[in-house]
């Protein structure tokens, strides 16, 4: 079955504008008697509850951490994009919004990928305005930097803690709401189900994480602004409560989850040292504006590095792709680590990383300017390794940083399911199958900010809503199956943990449906993943009590999903026999071990839907059209 | 990597927020020393849950010191005893072989221990909301280079903002003030051109809502200062008390 995007006519630079003009809007005086759950507090969640909060409506936001200013976009580091061309170098919201396209290789909607660059430069004024402590000058203006995939210099950056500075602004907007009374928030509450009556989504299940009780919330829609799956590959980039649960139970309710195999593997992250890791760390992908990224020529060279001359080190960024060099797009400069690494050239005790030397910067910026550009990066760094990168290059490895696949939107961010929102991270739409660096952030706070408040309002003015009540049949069958699915994780008390399942399944993830995928190793990744399923309904020991705070069965309950929605995304990878972005399989490469596509066959949004336990999914297919973005191969040389 | 250490550790466990706590000890066996402390709490965990007891319940996130979820004392001091991190970023090859190590909660009036190692500290959100922002509706921005803002007052407001929101500050102090997380607040926003219109009203409603929270007054001994992992100086608490006055001087 084909599946409608619902983008707007017209020409691709006025659709957005034309649109909003004609969507409907809710009067100022009836806007309160709505009420909005939105489940979320990062950038996306935090922005659309203090716009819509803002606007009038009744606004509740639950997040799954005990403040909302803790949801994990406050790590991100690098920056955040906009076309404002305030360098003089070129940009566009043409450019920012092709670049972007292309970065996504062609898999993502271009019509939502337009709106979001066109936005961009509003989100830096409200940030501005907000009083967010962007980088400046010495005239008092914004500076920026330049960023992967992209020759322009467009970042927007707070030293390395740009996604702090970012969530702060967007949850203190928020505060701002609660002391006037239009949101309220409810921290440590984790979203369990969603809650449809007539079809419409009218409410959730969630669970109180100081007391266990399970609590119903009904509204007139649902926003999800829930976040990334990273995490089912066990070692990711990702917080620890990162999870697929909220997701996932929207998909086992109805809602498609779109393109789940595309997971983005970030360059440049610090290499795994041991099985206790219980996460990987990243370094901001900025760093590779000034750091060189090599390994020795010759595969078996143990010389510490300063020993290493510049002719025995291939700089194999830089080699390959001039034009890009070091700043190649995330998934380019990870495949080329890995396969530098299998060559046998890799670096460290493991051999599973490459270096990312400062030394030309240093002696040509000199230490003060080195410091004030990365300092908090390399702190980081050393805190972690034991090493100083002002005298030793850092050593990086690739790691799962981002998941561009999410629950299948329209153009006015609404799943399938009506009612049902999707924002950030959380949705599939404007990254395709590799996001560009910095386009997170601007994502989360286009959707949260600039696009869900006009489309939401378009929604609830054109549906006839009845009055839902939270003591409803359809909030209490479904607290029903929440509190069984709880009974039942508790009763198991098998021999093994969640933390042991975990790492299993995320060894399986890793390894097939991860930097390189083929067909024969997708196809054991199915077969495993099945298996291990079935061990953990039968083995997991999961202990304590329903009706209290309990972290082992909270993380319990999101393994048990990993479990279910890991299937989906072998499947998704087993379905796409082509290679684009992240989603590289062996079988399908240029002559040079590039991404082959295949647009005649893949040009879609692969969206399933969940058909039962055991089932097989459903694969509905959103075809995608490029006119303005004209689609050629992706080229960084 | 095959080197690995021994611990003991005295962990405060505390059913609720109703209930007596007590430490409790455990060992904790064959760990890396590249590990990092909370890496070996999960280890301790997984070994108490394959024997049937209870874990060990911590808040934790982001494990890379910017989320401010991890809310330690370790050894007599919040966040450890190495300056300028987060619990998540010690590590045990800070600690040597054999060594005893005391975990306790962050302990303030106004932090209640919600269970073992967790507290509720959602009295900084009631203090956010109480004016810890700028007025301006999505949608109504002047463009953003219409008002420069020197470097160095940029550079200054990034470095208050760069507050985590942890409380270390109010478990390190004898007094479980609370001014140098409001006081940063204050600064970040007192330091833009943004920050200037409602300046005067946010220090007076942050400050009541902050007494109102149960925080007690600053002991001006600058513990906070000392275990604050994003190095935020007391200087910001100067500020406050300076604008604080001013605020009060214009209601006589």
């Amino acid at each position: 079955m084909s599946l409608d995007g619902q983008v707007p006519g017209g020409p691709i630079d006025s659709k957005w504008e034309s649109h909003k003009a004609h969507m409907s809007l809710v009067n100022p005086a009836n806007r309160r008697k709505y009420n909005i759950i939105v489940v979320g507090t990062g950038l996306a969640g935090a922005s659309a509850a203090a716009t819509l909060g803002e606007a009038g409506y009744n606004v509740t936001a639950l997040t799954i951490l005990d403040s909302p200013r803790r949801s994990h976009s406050i790590a991100a580091q690098g920056g955040i994009n906009a076309a404002k061309n305030y360098k003089n170098d070129g940009d566009s919201v043409y450019r920012l919004f092709y670049d972007t396209v292309k970065g996504g290789d062609y898999r993502a909607r271009e019509a939502n990928v337009h709106r979001l660059a066109e936005v961009s430069v509003d989100i830096i004024d409200q940030c501005v305005a907000q009083g967010v402590p962007f980088a400046r000058e010495y005239g008092g203006l914004l500076d920026t930097r330049s960023f992967g995939g992209a020759q322009v210099s467009r970042t927007f950056y707070s030293r390395g803690q740009t996604g702090q500075q970012l969530l702060i602004g967007a949850y203190q907007a928020m505060m701002r709401q609660v002391d006037a009374g239009t949101v309220k928030i409810l921290a440590r509450r984790e979203m369990l189900d969603l809650v449809l009556v007539g079809g419409h989504a009218r409410g959730i299940i969630a669970r109180n994480l100081v007391t266990g009780a399970l609590e119903r919330y009904a509204g007139d829609a649902v926003l999800l602004a829930t976040g990334g799956y990273g995490n089912v590959y066990f070692l990711s980039t990702n917080a620890g409560n990162c999870n697929v649960t909220a997701t996932w139970r929207c998909a086992r309710r109805g809602a498609y989850f779109a393109n789940p195999s595309f997971a983005q593997v970030h360059p440049t992250c610090i290499p795994e040292t041991g099985d206790y890791q219980a996460k990987l760390t990243l370094m901001s992908e900025s760093l590779r504006n000034d750091g060189r990224v090599w390994v020795p020529k010759s595969s078996g060279d143990h010389r510490s590095p300063d020993q290493i001359p510049d002719g025995e080190r291939d700089y194999f960024l830089e080699r390959k792709y001039p034009s890009f060099g070091n700043l190649v797009p995330r998934d380019v400069a990870s495949r080329n680590a890995k396969s530098v690494c299998d060559e046998g050239r890799g670096v460290g005790s493991t051999g599973r990383a490459v270096y990312l030397d400062f030394r030309d910067a240093i002696q040509r910026l000199g230490h003060d300017k080195v410091a004030e550009k990365y300092g908090n990066l390399f702190d980081m760094y050393k805190h972690i390794s034991n090493e100083d990168p002002y005298q030793v290059p850092m050593r990086i490895y690739p790691a799962v940083h981002y998941t561009m696949g999410g629950l299948w939107v329209d153009y006015h961010l609404m799943s399938n399911v009506p009612g049902l929102f999707v924002l950030g991270e959380a949705n599939f739409s404007d990254h395709g199958a590799n996001r560009l660096g910095a386009s997170a952030l601007m994502q989360g706070l286009a959707d949260g900010y600039f696009v869900v408040p006009y489309t939401l309002a378009n929604y609830l003015a054109n549906t006839q809503l009845g009055a839902v009540k939270q003591d409803g049949d359809d909030f209490r069958a479904t607290e029903q199956v929440v509190s069984e699915r709880i009974a039942n994780l508790l009763k198991v008390n098998g021999k093994k943990t969640v933390l042991e399942f975990h790492r299993e399944l995320g060894r399986v993830m890793w390894d097939h449906v991860g930097m390189a995928r083929n067909r024969k190793g997708l196809e054991g990744a199915l077969a495993s993943v099945k298996k291990l399923r079935e061990e953990f309904q039968q083995n997991v020991k999961v202990i304590g009590k329903a009706d209290d705070m309990n972290k082992a069965l909270e993380f319990g309950l999101r393994v048990a999903d990993y479990m279910e929605f890991s299937e989906i995304m072998v499947r998704d990878a087993l379905d796409r026999e082509e290679s684009c972005g992240c989603h590289f399989r062996e079988e399908y490469q240029t002559p040079d071990g590039e991404c082959q596509r295949n647009d005649e066959k893949y040009s879609y949004v692969a969206a399933w839907e969940y058909t039962g336990p055991g089932k097989e999914p459903i694969l509905h297919k959103e075809q995608l059209k490029f006119e303005a973005a004209a689609v050629k191969q992706r080229s960084y040389k | 990597m095959s080197e690995t250490r021994n611990f003991k550790l005295r962990v405060w466990r505390q059913a609720n927020a109703a209930a007596t706590g007590k430490f409790v000890e455990y060992d904790a066996k064959g760990i890396s020393p590249d590990a990092s402390f909370l890496e070996m709490l999960d280890l301790v965990n997984d070994e108490l849950i394959k024997r049937g007891e209870d874990p060990i319940a911590f808040d934790s996130d982001c494990r890379e010191g910017i989320c401010g979820s991890c809310s330690c004392v370790v050894d007599g001091v919040p966040h450890g005893t190495e300056p300028a991190i987060t619990t998540c970023q010690l590590y045990m090859r800070n600690f040597h072989d054999g060594a005893t190590v005391t975990v306790e909660p962050f302990r303030a009036k106004a932090f209640p221990v919600l269970k073992d190692l967790v507290v509720d500290r959602s009295a900084f959100d009631r203090i956010i909301a109480a004016g810890g922002y700028v007025s301006v509706g999505t949608g109504s921005a002047p463009e953003a280079n219409e008002m420069p803002v020197p470097k160095d007052d940029a550079e200054a407001a990034f470095e208050a903002a760069a507050c985590i929101g942890c409380g270390a500050c109010v478990a390190a102090c004898k007094n479980a003030s609370a001014s140098l997380f409001v006081g940063a607040k204050l600064e970040h926003m007192a330091r833009l051109p943004q920050g200037q219109a409602e300046r005067y009203r946010r220090v007076a409603r942050m400050v009541a809502q902050m007494e109102a929270e149960g925080f007690g007054a600053c002991s001006n001994e600058a513990e906070c200062q000392a275990v604050c992992p994003k190095e935020i100086p007391t200087s910001v608490i100067q500020r406050m008390n300076r604008d604080y006055l001013k605020t009060w001087l214009k209601t006589i």
